[in-house]
């Protein structure tokens, strides 16, 4: 059996796991990325459509032209090249305890049987589609039923139409997307069915893709029941009012084909098995402000820690998560100084981890997303403090009407920021953050939704001219 | 791989069994040991897709039953057969003990009937339990419990994967199954020597003809009965309803757990699988419609509620999908298997609810003894081979077996379900042996059958049916004809299946 042995493993070559790679070997640590697919790119493959990008690379661009920007940022260099195991699972992730890193058993048809050897994993292996099983629709249970993306995979990748009519459970984006995908394929959408009194898609997906083609959707209501012995023939609705279903208002349509669209959940079980406490409510570890998970050495980014709206905040949240990792290799080597690995290659980014953007190779790509701007964060302003790894964590907590935080708590001296996912839907609101029950600052926000993710600035915040406690809590409120 | 008959075909046998669920594989199994042509008849796609197909999985511990019952002595006796078999077989069983549990001191006198009977009907190891015994015997129930019943001999097992592996060894010593051969009409005439013989026909025109006929049609017994113009009586279909829980659940327990039974049911269960999801159900619902394995939710509180009274950390979130299945009863309460009094060919096997699964193996010999008194010639096959070929299973394998594999076939590296870790080789053998929809591959392999629910795989797992069967993926289907997954070709793969390198090409 063959062992490798690199300092940092990203596990999933997405969005996610591309921009952690990058950004471990930009600090000039060795990186390894272990994708289960023959192909980086991650769900992103299937994603034809555009939208994606906008921060990143101030561009619209489709799934795949976004995954190809950043495989060329991955494999494309010849320095500090992230080293890409395709066609991989890891089936297990041990956690070796303190100082002994962690080993991943993985398997592969050209390499069989192995094991990474790591001093630290990021995982960023993206979220699954809940499905039918998870939101208990009655019924029978015949063929036409299918999870949103994997329809997608379907038509898009695979050109195979799942049928000529359509009901679609579930205003998430995915499902709206593939509304107006089966519309132009052929295939009839009779209506989009949302629960919630609101969508729960980004308004932009409503208007392109339901809108636009006539689609109805009906909010607070439910699918009642599946008909169909073999190929699903038709499904009740029931309206929803006052939060019970009423019988008497169900109607039915016929259709071959349903799709579910109804949320996403991290695949956040290889976290589980290393030992890592897992969030209820995101579903995805609970990290630090360094985006660290419980476990030593184990970080999340993207899908897997909580499921985002657009896919150049995951890249954004990745980075910090390589930075984060590169920070911990740092420390754990003693010195903090040039990572053991390659040091020729890494020392000019780390110790001049300020002027670090300019320091690395003037690749196209690689430039462009450093200096992504204002959705990104900066480069690591507070290198000084890498070096001699002072921090103090501040716990952050979801207050009114915020469902929850990510990541659940920062670094005074190095301030990431926190996203959260309102409850309500309302204009006007206004964002308050609370320290220790002091309320230091205010925000107003035009519009919120629990469809679209909000980021706290919290560099902002001057967390560092505070007076603060081991036991400070910053809360976000949203009224 | 099972055969298709087309209007006109017509095959001879001495014995053809109708339905391919446990009952009919296990007679198609025993007799497949014999120099006689057994058919395996079965209307569906693949076998075992019936009530064989969604049930508690439960090797019975033959204390819930008075011995007067025939199901009573066939669960005591199938019990004690599954060892043999599961060696010869290699499917997924574990003897893991079951236990009732007692949550108030009023059931202690039930358990101490049950424990009783357990004991007259000759159950080894059955014993009484105190709070505390209970407690140490499974740490996970609920800190109400009061006391309980043990039966060390019950257990688990993952019941179509039994049911395939049956068929499967029948097959290869001999026997034919046909799949989608809906019996429609029978006639019956004489041979040679004035020998009865009954002609089964398909709805399609095709024929069956055979010296000896089993009707063991499950829910369709009674209409079986009634084509081959035999005994009146009917089957009653008694829904059940189940929850099935991920893996992950804090709440799997190591034993099967009963609450203490009512008149009318054992209750419903907290039941560990083999493969480690867990199992809550069932219900119990007389239905009207043979067909109607419709879940309905309505339980879905009450299942919870009296699974969460046996292990207080199941949770509503480990949900991975529910399904209902539907069990053959008859009035008698009892099984109902002997030789026809109307048709002299025909051996009945009917009214095979629970224990059914636990009897099988004792139904099929129960059978074949049947058909022996009834005049059918019995010689021993020389060449009977009761063993099936170990397909090795990349989820049960350590680092250093599963390099053995990957010399053996680097398909078993590649993970085609992410959630159950099922490798390409695999899948690519349950097709070869015959399971060849999606549902077949999620039983046979299982593939599709954890917590995404084949979200990510169902490509994958129909790329490979159409790569091992030449099928076009438009006509690839769930669960057989009528249920295509897709309708049209809009276009071509973007990216075609690769062939798994071997170690050389790394």
């Amino acid at each position: 059996m063959t062992d490798f042995k690199v300092d940092a493993a990203v596990i999933g070559g997405g969005a996610a796991g591309m921009s952690a790679a990058r950004a471990l070997a930009d600090k000039g640590y060795s990186t390894l990325i272990v994708e289960r697919e023959n192909q980086l790119g991650g769900i992103l493959l299937q994603c034809i459509h555009n939208g994606f990008g906008v921060h990143e690379f101030k561009e619209e661009l489709t799934g795949p032209e976004y995954a190809e920007r950043w495989e060329e940022m991955v494999v494309g260099l010849d320095s500090s090249i992230p080293q890409v195991f395709l066609d991989t699972t890891v089936m297990e992730l041990h956690y070796e305890g303190e100082g002994a890193g962690y080993t991943l058993v993985c398997v592969s048809p050209a390499k069989g049987f192995f094991h990474i050897l790591a001093d630290s994993v990021i995982l960023t292996s993206g979220c699954r589609e809940r499905n039918r099983g998870n939101i208990r629709i009655p019924g029978t249970r015949p063929a036409g039923v299918y999870t949103a993306g994997l329809a997608q995979r379907m038509v898009n990748m695979e050109g195979l139409l799942p049928g000529k009519n359509a009901v679609i459970v579930g205003s998430g984006d995915i499902g709206l997307i593939m509304a107006r995908r089966l519309m132009w394929s052929g295939c009839k959408v009779h209506a989009v069915v949302e629960i919630q009194p609101y969508p729960s898609g980004l308004t932009r997906n409503i208007v392109q893709c339901l809108n636009d083609f006539k689609i109805p959707l009906y909010l607070s209501h439910v699918i009642s029941k599946i008909h169909g012995k073999h190929r699903i023939e038709a499904v009740d609705i029931t309206p929803l009012e006052n939060g019970r279903e009423n019988p008497d208002k169900t109607f039915t349509i016929e259709c071959d084909t349903l799709l579910l669209s109804v949320g996403l959940v991290p695949s956040s079980e290889l976290a589980q098995e290393a030992g890592a406490e897992i969030n209820p409510v995101t579903g995805g570890p609970v990290v630090d402000g360094h985006l660290m998970t419980t476990v030593p050495g184990l970080f999340a980014a993207g899908n897997v820690l909580h499921v985002h709206d657009l896919v150049d905040f995951v890249s954004a949240e990745a980075r910090r998560a390589g930075d984060g990792a590169a920070r911990f290799l740092a420390q754990r080597r003693g010195d903090g100084l040039a990572p053991s690995a390659a040091a020729s290659t890494g020392a000019g980014a780390v110790t001049g981890a300020n002027t670090a953007g300019a320091a690395r190779p003037v690749a196209a790509g690689s430039g462009e997303v450093t200096g992504a701007g204002s959705g990104a964060p900066p480069p690591p302003a507070t290198a000084a403090m890498t070096d001699n790894g002072a921090s103090l964590e501040v716990r952050v907590r979801p207050g009114s009407n915020v469902r929850y935080v990510v990541p659940g708590s920062i670094d005074v001296y190095q301030p990431i920021p926190v996203m959260f996912r309102p409850m309500i839907v309302k204009n006007s609101a206004k964002l308050s953050i609370y320290l220790d029950g002091q309320l230091i600052r205010e925000q107003k926000k035009a519009h919120v939704q629990p469809s679209e993710m909000v980021e706290i600035d919290t560099s902002k915040l001057d967390l560092g001219k505070m007076k603060l406690s081991k036991d400070s809590v910053l809360e976000v409120v949203l009224l | 791989m099972y055969t298709r008959l087309s209007s006109g075909d017509r095959i001879q046998a001495d014995v053809a069994i109708i339905g391919a669920g446990v009952s009919g594989c296990a007679i198609a199994r025993v007799l497949s040991a014999f120099e006689i042509d057994v058919v395996l008849i079965e209307k569906e796609a693949d076998v075992c897709f019936g009530t064989s197909k969604a049930n508690s999985g439960i090797v019975h511990g033959g204390f819930h039953h008075n011995k007067k019952y025939l199901k009573t002595r066939l669960e005591i006796e199938g019990n004690l057969m599954f060892d043999k078999l599961h060696r010869e077989l290699d499917f997924p069983f574990d003897r893991c003990g079951i236990l009732v549990v007692a949550t108030h001191d009023d059931e202690i006198k039930h358990l101490e009937y049950l424990y009783q009977q357990g004991v007259d009907n000759g159950v080894i190891g059955i014993e009484m339990c105190s709070r505390s015994r209970m407690l140490e015997l499974e740490p996970k129930l609920h800190g109400d419990v009061v006391g309980g019943l043990h039966a060390p001999g019950g257990g688990i097992v993952e019941p179509y994967r039994y049911g395939f592996s049956l068929a499967e060894s029948a097959q290869k010593n001999g026997t034919v199954v046909v799949t989608e051969f809906k019996v429609d009409k029978a006639d019956h005439k004489r041979g040679p020597k004035n020998q009865p013989i009954t002609v089964l026909r398909s709805t399609e025109g095709a024929e069956v003809e055979a010296k000896w006929v089993v009707n063991a049609a499950g829910l369709f017994g009674d209409e079986i009965s009634k084509i081959l113009g035999a005994e009146e009586f009917t089957i009653f279909p008694r829904k059940g309803e189940y929850y099935l829980l991920d893996k992950l659940t804090q709440g799997a327990p190591s034993k099967v757990l009963f609450p203490v039974p009512s008149k009318n049911s054992k209750g419903m269960l907290v039941i560990p699988t083999v493969e480690g999801t867990v199992l809550l159900g069932p219900t119990a619902d007389d239905m009207l419609d043979k067909e109607d394995t419709t879940t309905t939710g309505d339980k879905l509180d009450t299942i919870f509620d009296s699974a969460r009274r046996l292990v207080p950390t199941i949770a509503m979130k480990d949900v991975i999908t529910s399904f209902a299945g539907l069990r053959p009863a008859m009035d008698s309460g009892d099984f109902y298997i002997d030789r026809s009094e109307r048709v002299e060919n025909l051996i009945q096997v009917a009214g095979i609810q629970s224990p059914g699964l636990t009897a099988s193996p004792a139904i099929g010999e129960y059978v074949k003894n049947l058909l022996k008194k009834a005049g059918l010639a019995l010689t021993e096959k020389k060449d009977f081979d009761p063993y099936l070929e170990r397909i090795p299973h990349l989820r049960n394998k350590n680092s250093y077996q599963a390099e053995e594999l990957s010399d053996l076939d680097p398909g078993y590296c590649r993970v085609v379900c992410r959630c159950e870790k099922v490798s390409e080789a695999e899948i690519r053998s349950a097709i070869r042996a015959g399971h060849t929809t999606l549902d077949g591959i999620k039983f046979a392999a299982r593939a599709g059958a954890g917590r995404c629910q084949g979200g990510f795989c169902s490509y994958k797992v129909m790329q490979l049916i159409a790569d091992e069967t030449g099928q076009s993926p438009a006509t690839i289907s769930k669960h057989g004809p009528g249920s295509e997954l897709f309708v049209n070709q809009i276009g071509p793969p973007i990216v075609s299946l690769e062939p798994a390198m071997t170690k050389g090409d790394k």
